[in-house]
């Protein structure tokens, strides 16, 4: 059974991230979120991971608590946040109101093969079947009172509002297609992509 | 609270924290760092952060460096498995690191279930490149606190203190064991 997602993660990723100004930082999952985020724009105040499988939350919340005034703004995959469901009850205990975070769930683990994640229907075949987690609920069920699902492009400017400037915590999952793709890649030297973000924000390495 | 008086080394470490402006206290339920935390809890300038497993502290103490802020991480021995994957994370994006850990499986310790990873913990830091302080004398706790955070923040790298059983007391279950 094929997912019957109709959104596409790249036009949505540009969408999230239009005329994004230094007040906006950004922290992006290994993998297709980090290739997502790059194609929308490579920029100092976007940390692009290639690595660190399960740190994305971890990674924001600390961001966002250390900069109150800043937006944070999380994205990443399903196989990420699942490596890291308890991130999301620690999360729930700092209630950060600058902080969302964006699951773009294809029901898949792109990164080695496209083998179905956890989010990937029950009794989808025997090579294909996960558990129907249900992401959005799982971030309610940890405290996070704003969580919901997207599905329709009809959604999407209130998807865009909610991320940006909704109070936070915000979670929110885009079901999206699964889609072979071009690697758009950023830098790949962790300790530059730290540097030019602390530069830009801090004015300092 | 004196600095020049006070006695006991966990409030010893609470001042160093204090005086390093270390603002993100990432840590879960210790026995051994109870009074610490709860000093952090009380205090203003601190902002304590429960964590469900080690390794989410690791990630948070990144993203502090980020923000310009620095972070500690509190936990036991048992616990630093857990973190050792996240390690590779503090020495990819080159930030500064700094976790105080109480030791268990180390010294009388009761639990022998306790022994694997208290025994592991320092070679397998050390495989990951984290520089090690043990500390076992309570006269000694303060200054090496204060080194190690030096190192972590002035100098980029990734320390943990190792605040031995010794110093910390044997854990018994006393009257309660059957």
């Amino acid at each position: 059974m094929k997912s019957n997602a109709v959104l596409q993660r790249r036009p949505l990723v540009k969408q999230v991230l239009a005329d994004a100004d230094d007040d906006l930082l950004v922290v992006a999952g290994l993998g297709s979120p980090n290739w997502d985020v790059t194609e929308a724009g490579d920029r100092p105040l976007t940390m692009p991971l290639w690595g660190g499988m399960g740190a994305t939350v971890g990674i924001g919340l600390g961001l966002a608590l250390a900069q109150p005034s800043k937006r944070v703004l999380v994205i990443t995959g399903d196989g990420d946040m699942l490596m890291s469901l308890g991130s999301l009850a620690t999360l729930a205990t700092q209630q950060p109101q600058n902080l969302a975070v964006l699951v773009l769930d294809n029901e898949k683990f792109g990164e080695t093969g496209n083998q179905a994640t956890h989010t990937s229907p029950r009794n989808n075949g025997p090579t294909d079947s996960g558990a129907g987690a249900d992401l959005g609920l799982i971030a309610k069920g940890c405290g996070i009172a704003d969580a919901a699902t997207v599905r329709e492009p009809g959604e999407l400017p209130q998807l865009v509002a909610d991320l940006r400037q909704a109070p936070g915590p915000v979670f929110r999952v885009a079901k999206v297609m699964v889609e072979k793709l071009d690697f758009v890649m950023p830098p790949q030297d962790g300790a530059h992509l730290k540097d030019r973000f602390r530069r830009a924000l801090l004015d300092r390495p | 609270m004196n600095a020049a008086t006070t006695a006991d080394w966990r409030d010893q470490i609470f001042e160093v924290l204090q005086a390093h402006d270390v603002r993100q206290v990432c840590h879960v339920p210790d026995a051994g760092h109870a009074r610490l935390i709860e000093h952090c809890q009380r205090s203003n300038a601190m902002r304590t952060i429960p964590l469900t497993t080690e390794e989410e502290g690791v990630a948070i103490a990144a993203g502090a460096w980020l923000g310009g802020q620095r972070a500690v991480l509190l936990m036991q021995s048992s616990g630093v498995g857990n973190t050792i994957n996240m390690m590779g994370l503090t020495k990819t994006l080159r930030v500064p690191f700094l976790t105080l850990i109480t030791m268990r499986g180390d010294w009388g310790e009761f639990n022998s279930w306790q022994y694997p990873m208290g025994q592991g913990t320092p070679r397998v830091l050390e495989a990951m490149g984290v520089l090690l302080y043990p500390v076992d004398k309570a006269d000694e706790v303060r200054g090496t606190v204060d080194a190690a955070a030096r190192s972590a923040f002035d100098a980029g790298q990734s320390v943990a203190v190792l605040l031995r059983q010794k110093l910390i007391g044997i854990k018994d279950f006393g009257s309660r064991r059957r």
